[in-house]
């Protein structure tokens, strides 16, 4: 375990050793601005509402961006095979991998905290779903970064890991705003995969356990395919 | 000679279709430094990458340091140091920073790692440049950190991958001063296609061609194995010709062949080939005699390792 914290320590540092980490901070809190304040000057309403509802779809191409080197540029520039005959198991490695993500997501998340706090000083604002959402905020990152870290071992190219990521990403949060269009059998099946779904009733102040359950659900599934991607070199 | 460190049995590697490693067999005892030669693509990095765990054996096994390579890889991983091919590194570390994590990694804490970096850097000349990124060192200097990373948790076995590729002179006399001093304590494999490098550094060598074991020995059993010995011979013949020289000297008995090369004017200089167990040169000196010519040149050439690796990496046929 100590391995794991090792690793998760190196990758943060690396973060914000490069510049990704600020342009990617930047960015978010450009948009998660853009998100708060709108609705508070336009509509003159002191609320988190638009933040969340839209925060969902500015995960699926920011957080790639975030894991999109994590295992990639090992892979592509051999010092995997550095870090892999070190006296650490697989899934020792993807897991300090995917603590560093949750690291930065934190980060970037935890930064929009400052909006909030601004936005409940001018008006009031339920606490509740304020709290819930931020959780749920966490939760479905967690995933989108589990998702990352996934697509980042399938590959040595970051650009394809970005790529694929998204397209994941994006597919599960879709899937949510289509179901009025699918087949009415079908509906169902995309609710419950949806990433988004399972987001609003947190985002209103719910904390269900199927919502939970779910997001730890993908993060385990994702991460458990990392690390046998990861083993795939030593397959017969 | 009695603790075998690295037991490797049949050892087999398959890429898709292609075999990069058949049917590998061989030991490496304790104090041993070995060379592991061959041309490049035999499979000298495939092997290697086994022996650290990196890859599993499609069959055959792989012991180090009496754990199974693969259903024991923790407790190999944790006695052998490792210097991959090229030497990959986190370019945004600097070298104390990497030499931490290696630390780290290996479950050393507390003040005996600095201890213990600093004795190791020391070791290796990292002293100056403790607190440079690893990005802006120069191949030599990244050559080093690889080296002392590879060191750092007191590894019984070192398994170094073309440790002087890429280095000029100085560096490889340097990494090459380092690993024979290394080598009087642990046991280390290091893979070249260098020649020199072997006769330099190594106690044994194993040559690997088309992924199949050719030879194994030292440097002289291997240099003995080649069957042909060549003498230079150079004679002032009194106005004798050339071909009645030739023939004189291809008469004798050992001589394989004989060859005219071009030499200083008014002498024949020849290259001869013969049987590597008779000592050619009274003969050639008798016949010199007997003929009056004067002798200006005698000398045996051994064979090279050179010549060795040559015939045993391109010949038709391997070691049966």
């Amino acid at each position: 375990m100590s391995t794991t914290v090792t690793i998760a320590k190196r990758e943060i540092k690396t973060y914000f050793n490069s510049p990704v980490a600020y342009i990617v901070v930047m960015v978010f809190m450009l948009i998660a601005g853009y998100l708060f304040f709108s609705q508070l000057f336009l509509e003159k309403q002191a609320e988190l509402r638009s933040y969340f509802s839209l925060t969902p779809l500015v995960f699926t191409f920011i957080i790639p961006a975030i894991t999109m080197r994590l295992i990639a540029e090992e892979k592509g520039s051999g010092t995997l095979e550095m870090l892999i005959t070190m006296p650490v198991r697989d899934w020792e490695v993807v897991l300090g991998k995917f603590l560093a993500g949750m690291a930065m997501l934190a980060a970037i998340v935890g930064m929009t905290f400052f909006y909030a706090i601004t936005i409940m000083l001018l008006g009031p604002v339920d606490r509740g779903p304020v709290v819930a959402g931020y959780v749920g905020l966490l939760l479905m990152g967690g995933a989108f970064v589990a998702i990352g870290v996934m697509a980042s071992s399938f590959t040595r190219n970051q650009i394809v890991a970005f790529i694929l990521a998204f397209a994941i990403s994006f597919a599960l949060f879709i899937f949510g705003q289509i179901t009025q269009l699918a087949p009415e059998g079908l509906a169902p099946i995309l609710t419950f995969l949806s990433i988004s779904k399972h987001f609003e009733p947190l985002s209103r102040g719910i904390i269900d356990s199927r919502d939970v359950v779910y997001y730890l659900s993908v993060m385990v599934v994702c991460l458990v395919i990392a690390t046998a991607s990861l083993e795939s070199r030593k397959w017969k | 000679m009695s603790d075998v460190m690295i037991k490797v049995e049949n050892l087999t590697k398959e890429y898709g279709l292609t075999r990069a490693v058949d049917h590998v067999t061989f030991n490496v005892h304790k104090g041993e430094v070995l060379g592991f030669l061959g041309p490049n693509g035999a499979g000298k990095s495939t092997t290697m990458k086994i022996l650290t765990c990196f890859l599993a054996p499609t069959s055959g096994s792989a012991t180090v340091a009496g754990f199974d390579a693969f259903d024991q890889s923790l407790e190999v991983r944790r006695r052998v140091g490792y210097l991959p091919e090229d030497t990959p590194l986190y370019k945004d570390m600097s070298v104390l920073e990497h030499l931490e994590f290696a630390a780290n990694m290996h479950g050393m804490t507390g003040e005996n790692v600095h201890k213990r970096i600093k004795e190791i850097g020391g070791r290796c000349g990292l002293a100056d440049v403790a607190g440079k990124l690893v990005g802006e060192l120069s191949k030599g200097f990244r050559q080093r950190v690889g080296l002392a990373q590879a060191m750092l948790h007191d590894p019984d076995i070192l398994i170094l991958d073309e440790p002087t590729s890429g280095l000029d002179p100085n560096q490889i006399a340097e990494i090459r001063a380092l690993i024979k001093e290394v080598g009087k304590e642990k046991t280390v494999i290091l893979s070249t296609h260098i020649l020199p490098e072997v006769q330099a550094t190594c106690s044994r060598m194993l040559i690997i061609s088309g992924g199949k074991l050719v030879a194994d020995g030292t440097p002289d059993e291997l240099r003995a194995r080649e069957k042909a010995t060549r003498y230079r011979l150079v004679v002032e013949a009194n106005g004798t010709p050339l071909e009645a020289v030739k023939q004189k000297v291809g008469a004798l008995a050992g001589v394989t062949a004989c060859k005219t090369v071009s030499g200083e004017d008014g002498a024949h200089s020849f290259a001869i080939d013969g049987v590597a167990k008779n000592d050619l040169r009274k003969p050639l000196y008798r016949v010199a005699v007997d003929n009056n010519w004067i002798l200006l040149e005698l000398t045996r050439e051994s064979a090279s390792l050179e010549d060795v690796f040559r015939n045993l990496t391109t010949g038709e046929e391997s070691r049966s």
